[in-house]
């Protein structure tokens, strides 16, 4: 939390967020807090209050990475929020030095705002990855949770498979149709595995939500941040990162490129 | 097997109209190749014996079917450099060496170099070579030999050379002067006489024909030598027995200088953009809509021009002229190449000395006109009209070509079209930080007809075409296809150029092919959040209609609807749908309006979110004034807007009816007597029956609407369609 044009917006998503999550509410500044701010940041939060809403405020000097990192450790914070930058005069959002190195550490999942807005702007379309991964299980049951606490109405669970994955390249018709012949048969065994973890979801969680699943040919990470944009969901839901190096930084793959780019409003679950 | 045995029968039937394409064609490549390879400096024969080694391998390892290999309009330029600078036995071990190169390029897919050069550097690149080509033979066919520095020169020289003609008092010189102007003449002509039987046989080989037949005219019945000096014929066609041993002792000494391996790139990249440019054009002309290996043909290629290098040949090409003939005269399978090589041998074996009788200046007549046809000055006419940088890209590219060489030129096109791109969008950054990025997704829609969706991101030019080229390359061409270009900031001509290819390959093999996002591609208003896109193409932006629009404009006179495609700001009437309740409605454009019931289609512009603008949303809407109190109500398939509806105070609405409307259908309104009075049977069955499109009504007026993204232009047919037979359903309703 820095006290900038879009304090308020963001407090009220964080307190509107705890709320619909009946979580405790704790605002992380680096720096001093001076009473002023102190009173200010009171006054933003009475409104929220009044509805139940519990807070904490703490603020420590130092490192803002290290400072954050350490207080998610201490408060055992389930959820760090974060919020966005927009290129000038561009849709386009990305992550600060300091707020993609947190999230690269955070031993907590993520929520990054990419539009933090004071009115609420209802959730209605969750895209979440469907990815061969053992994480892939917890991140769609997290999705489904969310879905339910926020009220969203749907939930798309794409599957990226990797173009090197078909191994055919299309030259002609014949090398055409093998591809997608081959095609046809990958996205049949995704979707048999997404179905599968959907069917071993508890029903009430899934109960008046529509679910929908699709495969996109593509590299990985980078097209369903594509995709959640085009059909301009509400919030993107992604597997955490598996342990970073220096190469996954040079060469960037999965989440490295949605940090890069945030399509809408990511969900890393960890 | 079956198959296999039908295949086989289908060959063997088509095996008579393919011999007698192959013949058209050999007729043609007899007199192009002579003239190709004298034009490019090397023996006349050399052009011959590529065409043949051309045809025979193609057709044999090739991956396209109507295409027709041999020596290649574009190389004579790079051919002339790499004889004048290496001599012939080097150049001959350089044509070779370029054929493995192709084999290689072929092996590791690369094949496809014309994909990465901008399209107005390739045609000025193809125009500058047209220029060398005519410069050169110009004064041959008028009877001048020659020697300039360079082609510039030679382009000066040519009123010069047209002057000189009246001063000529050789009357040999004379005779081959006019041999020259009446071949071109006769190419000139050919095309415009309708006639059956002239048309049969090509105009190159009328003039080969015409000018054997005079020879013998003056030999055997005026018994006169032929009044052409010597100076003007064709020399060093070698007899049938002699053939063999002129094929000449190959050497790689050379192959240690620098020279020698850029002219091996030269010729090779040159090959290889000549090749795909023909190959994308005939298959479009393909009766059998068929899809070229072009992966295949350029390892083909690459065979034949090493085979042909070896024997005394020029680098063995994709040719587009010759290809077309073939196609025409009724070619449908690889077998035409290979007759094409066939019959050239028969006239080699055969006829070998009487082709010594043919003008030399008549020959080269075929090359002027071949050269002008190359550089195209209709062209220039296009590039300008596209824009005024297009035209700026093609001159650079055309006088670098001439004054430097081909490479050089392709170059230094590639390197201006790409200064002109930053400096348009003023964003260095847009191009360095987005190139590396997979920009492209594609996906099949669910919904629907499955039809596959592309968005391209950031910028879309000739730089990282390729992405979005493979994914293209993934769809039969009879599936549909909509682009969208929306979420780029930036599309170049190539990209324009090259989608509209597709576009024409798709509507011939009955696939569809759509373009979407453009009609907003500009830098238009001064929100701070607004969407800033540069449409360079299109010359003066908003007063040029996109290809949608056109396409818009033309659906509007099919339907006898009116058309309009200016944005309109006043869109008061759509504020008092509760849909545009919290959004923000900018404009609305691309009006169709129907001129017999009270409905319109357009294009809706707003954002959502008054304060922090969520997000600039273009959709496709359908308003219909229905002139008479309805209920407030609102009918939707996914429930999506449900919040937004019970804000409103909306209440759910069931209606029981035979089918599974309400299970299939989310209903609201304000006052479920009326509204449930007003979902009768009739109109219940027409919503169960018909493809579902979210609908509101205002108690006036409906509004009709589908995806949340511009509509293609056969969706935009399926939902007037629909609203124009739900008003009739309504009407009719409400009356009785």
């Amino acid at each position: 939390m820095a006290f900038s044009p879009n304090l308020k917006a963001n407090l009220y998503e964080g307190a509107r967020l705890a709320q619909f999550l009946e979580a405790k509410l704790v605002l992380i500044h680096v720096g001093v807090l001076s009473e002023d701010n102190r009173a200010m940041l009171h006054d933003m939060l009475t409104v929220h209050k009044k509805n139940g809403l519990e807070y904490d405020v703490r603020c420590q000097m130092g490192n803002p990475v290290e400072v954050i990192l350490s207080t998610v450790k201490e408060a055992l914070i389930d959820l760090l929020i974060l919020g966005a930058l927009q290129r000038e005069n561009f849709f386009k959002y990305y992550l600060g030095s300091i707020a993609r190195q947190i999230t690269r550490r955070a031993g907590c999942s993520v929520l990054l705002l990419i539009k933090p807005s004071v009115d609420r702007v209802p959730c209605e379309h969750i895209v979440v990855n469907g990815l061969a991964d053992p994480k892939t299980e917890k991140t769609i049951a997290t999705a489904f949770s969310v879905a339910k606490d926020l009220g969203a109405r749907k939930i798309t669970i794409v599957e990226e498979i990797r173009q090197e994955e078909v191994a055919v390249s299309v030259d002609d018709d014949r090398s055409l149709r093998r591809s997608r012949i081959v095609k046809e048969r990958l996205k049949h065994r995704e979707e048999s595995r997404v179905n599968n973890i959907i069917s071993n979801l508890p029903d009430h969680i899934k109960s008046n939500i529509q679910i929908q699943s699709q495969s996109i040919f593509g590299k990985r990470g980078y097209s369903i941040g594509h995709y959640a944009q085009v059909v301009r969901a509400d919030l993107l839901v992604m597997n955490g990162p598996v342990k970073m190096t220096f190469w996954d930084r040079l060469f960037p793959h999965d989440i490295e490129h949605i940090l890069g780019e945030l399509p809408t409003d990511v969900l890393i679950v960890q | 097997m079956s198959q296999k045995t039908n295949k086989f029968i289908v060959a063997v039937q088509s095996l008579p109209s393919n011999i007698f394409s192959g013949f058209v064609v050999s007729l043609i490549a007899l007199p192009l190749g002579l003239g190709l390879a004298m034009a490019s400096d090397a023996p006349p024969m050399a052009g011959v014996i590529s065409a043949i080694v051309g045809g025979i391998v193609v057709s044999v390892l090739g991956g396209s079917y109507v295409t027709i290999a041999g020596p290649g309009n574009g190389l004579v330029g790079v051919l002339l450099v790499a004889i004048s600078t290496l001599g012939l036995q080097d150049a001959y071990a350089a044509i070779i060496c370029s054929g493995f190169l192709l084999i290689i390029l072929g092996y590791l897919r690369l094949g496809k170099l014309a994909d990465f050069f901008p399209s107005s550097a390739i045609q000025g690149m193809l125009a500058a070579i047209g220029l060398i080509i005519l410069g050169k033979q110009f004064h041959i066919m008028l009877g001048n030999r020659v020697v300039l520095d360079n082609n510039l020169e030679y382009l000066a020289a040519m009123p010069k050379a047209v002057i000189n003609v009246f001063s000529y008092s050789d009357t040999g010189i004379i005779a081959a002067c006019l041999a020259g102007i009446l071949s071109l003449g006769i190419l000139m002509i050919y095309p415009k006489l309708r006639n059956k039987y002239l048309q049969l046989i090509p105009a190159p080989m009328w003039i080969v024909l015409l000018s054997i037949g005079f020879s013998y005219y003056f030999e055997l019945i005026l018994n006169q030598p032929n009044p052409i000096s010597s100076d003007y014929m064709i020399r060093g066609i070698p007899a049938v027995d002699r053939l063999v041993a002129d094929i000449p002792k190959i050497n790689f000494k050379a192959a240690n200088e620098w020279m020698f391996w850029s002219q091996v790139l030269a010729l090779a990249i040159i090959s290889s953009v000549e090749s795909l440019l023909s190959i994308k054009a005939v298959d479009k002309l393909d009766p059998n809509k068929r899809r070229s290996n072009f992966t295949k043909d350029i390892k083909a290629l690459g065979v034949a021009t090493a085979v042909s290098g070896f024997l005394g040949g020029l680098n063995v090409v994709t040719v587009i002229a010759r290809s077309s003939v073939n196609v025409n005269s009724g070619g449908n399978n690889r077998s035409s190449n290979f007759f094409h090589a066939f019959f050239l041998l028969v006239f080699i074996v055969l006829f070998s000395t009487q082709l010594e009788r043919i003008p030399l200046s008549a020959l080269m007549a075929i090359l002027v006109f071949t050269g002008y046809k190359l550089a195209a000055p209709k062209n220039l006419i296009k590039m300008f009209t596209i824009g005024k940088e297009q035209l700026l890209i093609y001159s650079i590219t055309l006088i670098a070509t001439l004054q430097i060489g081909l490479v050089a030129g392709i170059v230094i096109g590639t390197t201006t079209t790409f200064i002109i791109h930053v400096l348009t969008t003023k964003n260095f950054e847009l191009f360095t930080r987005n190139f590396l990025k997979p920009n492209v997704l594609m996906f099949q829609e669910s919904e629907g007809q499955g039809q596959y969706y592309v968005s391209v991101k950031h910028f879309c030019t000739f730089v990282n075409f390729f992405r979005l080229k493979a994914k293209l390359d993934n769809v039969p061409e009879t599936e549909v296809v909509i682009v969208d270009l929306s979420l780029c900031e930036f599309v170049d001509h190539t990209v324009m150029d090259s989608l509209s290819a597709y576009q024409e390959l798709f509507e011939k093999r009955g696939g569809r092919f759509e373009v979407i996002g453009l009609d907003t591609l500009s830098a238009d208003s001064s929100h701070p959040f607004a969407i800033r896109k540069l449409v360079p193409f299109s010359g003066l932006l908003n007063q040029n209609l996109t290809k949608r629009q056109i396409a818009l404009k033309s659906l509007s006179e099919d339907y006898d609807h009116d058309y309009l495609a200016k944005r309109i700001h006043k869109v008061g009437f759509l504020e008092s749908f509760i849909f545009f309740r919290s959004k923000h409605l900018n404009y609305i454009h691309n009006l169709i309006k129907s001129k017999h019931e009270p409905i319109t289609a357009f294009d809706v512009n707003f954002s959502e979110g008054e304060f922090i603008a969520k997000e600039v949303v273009n959709t496709t809407m359908v308003h219909i004034y229905m002139q008479r109190q309805l209920p407030v109500f609102t009918l939707d398939k996914d429930g999506f807007l449900l919040r937004l509806y019970g804000v409103a105070g909306f209440k759910n609405i069931s209606i029981s009816s035979p089918g599974d409307f309400s299970k299939r259908f989310y209903l609201l309104g304000e006052n479920p007597k009326d509204v449930k009075a007003f979902f009768n049977k009739t109109v219940v069955h027409f919503f169960e029956s018909n493809p579902h499109f979210h609908i509101e009504s205002n108690g006036k007026n409906l509004l009709v609407f589908g995806k949340e993204r511009t509509a293609s232009i056969q969706e935009i047919t399926k939902i007037i369609n629909f609203a124009s037979r739900l008003y009739q359903v309504i009407q009719n309703e409400q009356d009785t």
